[in-house]
């Protein structure tokens, strides 16, 4: 391989100085600041030592994609620039990222559609593009609120797919996204989803790093795949008689080649599990009743379980922190006193429920709900309805409170 | 610990990535064999052993060694060189060590010439024209080596070895991860410290690897 001198300890143009990603996260000094998720996203990005990003503006993630653009005015960012469309700038991502580029792109609900073929592209090409996903609806009747339905569709691009739940798992989620996609053995390109709205646009103490550390840049020489050159291109690769002609060995090429991809997911799980501390996080998973739950629906489950305790219900919380890769394991040991099993989710497909149900033996134990969608807020005591409603104890609904 | 063992094949018409049956890359100074983390040293000595017990023992290597880009990689191909030198020194009559480059991963279109050349795409045309039944990897890109190495589990009996410059390969029988001249060179120690010790399988070998 090349040899790539460590560049830590010294400064970029901007001064600041590429610190190991390790000590930055866990040893550096932060700062409280009062900031709204996009700033958040803005502000990680500062610290990402990121040579490309390219933005097209779709609500709730058009105010991010323009703080970054302050951030290239600024010189933190090596370009930046806007796309015909989704579909083009999730191409254009791809381009940069085949020279290599770290790249960075934030899309949004009907957008992260438009742009979706290119996404298991991506993962089969191993670029690993940082993409923001701040969910909100896709489907008609139009919603530009939060509504998570569109994870279920990434989940089987090849990407990793992880849900953060508050600004703050943003802020270290897109620095530590960078460490654990960009390893060799994983190379894939990251979707880090929020619910929109109530993470964009809803400000919140985050915990900052040093504003003068950033990452080390991007060593596209630790690829696994060749880099760009015009004696080898990767665009080859769409054009390699494997592709084009029908015999075992196109068969077993392009099979490998699929598999391959999984199995880059599954080596990124034990670099998740060291950057994000786990691939869950539990807390009284001993109780007999255990809301399981991604995103902001882990805030709303943990507020319905402080409302239970109020009436004597004692309920265990498993916060998802992983999508892909896929916390098997890790659910199946938190979940396993568990009598009831409630997942509350932004969704109206309940897509997050499916999973689980295929995951852990006894799956009877899972309640699908409650399910809000189309971007609705899901109070709280929805969820101790559902869960009280289960366990036949006496409940009173929502539907009429204030009229 | 998975049950999985990544064995040579011919495992299936289409065998599974041996990460998505629960095998695990080595840490540093580890390496595995069939899937079982072992000590590196541990490593070594087995890759020398199916070295020297093997009929057409061969070694692939790969752009990231082949081309002098940089004096790390020209250093890398001089342990490569020698390594296949004590290879040859080191083996019995009837054994035959090979050494075929792979300078680049491109299609060769209308069909590959196995004789000379592997690729990515066409590693079992190369191992059944060549009845190569051990072949090692080094100096290829991860992916297009994991790509190799199922296709070869897949349709041959061939034992493989990947000598990693990152972090190995489950999907050969045999890895080491963190490759550099002082490994290359360490493997090449063992091949001679084993030298003798080790009954080659030209009796027992079938004619080349199986398809």
């Amino acid at each position: 391989m090349a040899e790539v001198k460590s560049l830590i300890g010294t400064q970029n143009k901007k001064g600041q100085t590429f610190t190991d990603p390790w000590k930055m996260l866990h040893e550096a000094p932060r700062t409280p600041s009062f900031y709204t998720g996009s700033e958040v996203i803005k502000e990680a990005v500062r610290r990402s030592s990121c040579d490309v990003m390219i933005a097209y503006p779709i609500t709730p993630q058009s105010e991010a994609a323009a703080l970054i653009g302050e951030l290239f005015a600024e010189g933190y960012i090596g370009d930046y620039f806007r796309g015909e469309s989704e579909f083009a700038v999730m191409s254009q991502c791809a381009g940069a990222a085949f020279g290599g580029a770290r790249v960075f792109t934030t899309t949004a609900g009907p957008g992260t559609m438009r742009a979706m073929e290119n996404f298991p592209m991506w993962a089969g090409a191993r670029l690993p593009i940082q993409m923001i996903v701040t969910c909100r609806g896709i489907n008609s009747p139009l919603s530009i609120q939060p509504d998570t339905l569109e994870i279920a569709y990434l989940l089987n691009t090849g990407m990793l797919v992880w849900h953060a739940e508050t600004a703050q798992d943003f802020f270290d989620w897109i620095l530590k996204g960078f460490m654990v996609s960009e390893e060799p053995d994983v190379h894939l390109p990251l979707a880090l989803c929020c619910d929109g709205f109530f993470v964009t646009h809803t400000k919140d103490v985050v915990n900052l790093t040093p504003t003068d550390m950033c990452l080390p840049p991007y060593d596209p020489y630790r690829s696994p795949v060749p880099c760009m050159d015009m004696e080898c291109p990767p665009v080859r690769m769409m054009r390699d008689p494997f592709v084009m002609k029908s015999n075992y060995i196109s068969y077993a090429t392009h099979a490998s080649w699929q598999q391959e991809i999984w199995a880059a997911i599954e080596r990124s799980r034990k670099h998740s599990i060291h950057w994000l501390n786990g691939l869950i996080d539990t807390e009284n998973t001993d109780a007999d009743i255990v809301i399981v739950a991604s995103g902001t629906a882990v805030s709303q489950g943990r507020e319905a379980i402080r409302l239970l305790e109020d009436e004597g219900v004692r309920c265990g919380l498993v916060k998802i922190k992983t999508l892909r890769p896929w916390p098997e394991e890790e659910i199946r040991e938190a979940t396993k006193n568990a009598k009831h099993i409630f997942v509350p989710e932004f969704n109206v497909t309940g897509w997050l429920a499916k999973e689980l149900r295929a995951s852990i033996p006894n799956p009877q134990r899972v309640h699908a709900g409650p399910h809000v969608c189309g971007g609705m807020t899901m109070p709280p005591e929805i969820i101790v309805s559902e869960i009280k409603t289960a366990l036949g104890m006496k409940s009173f609904s929502l539907a009429g409170r204030g009229s | 610990m998975s049950d999985y063992r990544v064995l040579p094949g011919p495992e299936h018409f289409l065998p599974p990535a041996a990460a998505s049956m629960g095998i695990r890359l080595p840490n540093p100074g580890e390496g595995h064999i069939n899937g079982v983390i072992v000590s590196e040293e541990k490593a070594y000595e087995e890759a020398a052993r199916q070295f020297l017990m093997a009929k057409v023992p061969t070694i692939f290597p790969g752009p990231l060694v082949l081309w002098a880009w940089n004096e790390k990689a020209a250093k890398k191909a001089t342990a490569i060189r020698h390594l296949f030198n004590t290879l040859k020194e080191c083996v019995q009559p009837g054994q035959k060590p090979m050494l075929i480059p792979m300078p680049d991963y491109r299609p060769k279109y209308p069909k590959i010439n196995p004789e000379v050349e592997i690729n990515p795409n066409h590693p079992n045309l190369t191992i059944w024209h060549n009845k190569i039944d051990c072949c090692m990897f080094v100096g290829v890109h991860c992916h297009q080596a994991n790509l190799s190495l199922k296709i070869i589990r897949g349709g041959t009996s061939c034992y493989t070895i990947a000598m990693c410059a990152q972090a190995g390969h489950e999907d050969a029988m045999l890895s080491i991860r963190d490759t550099s001249v002082e490994k290359i060179m360490k493997l090449a120690d063992w091949v001679k410290k084993l030298k003798g010790t080790v009954q080659p399988k030209l009796a027992t070998a079938r004619n080349g690897s199986s398809n």
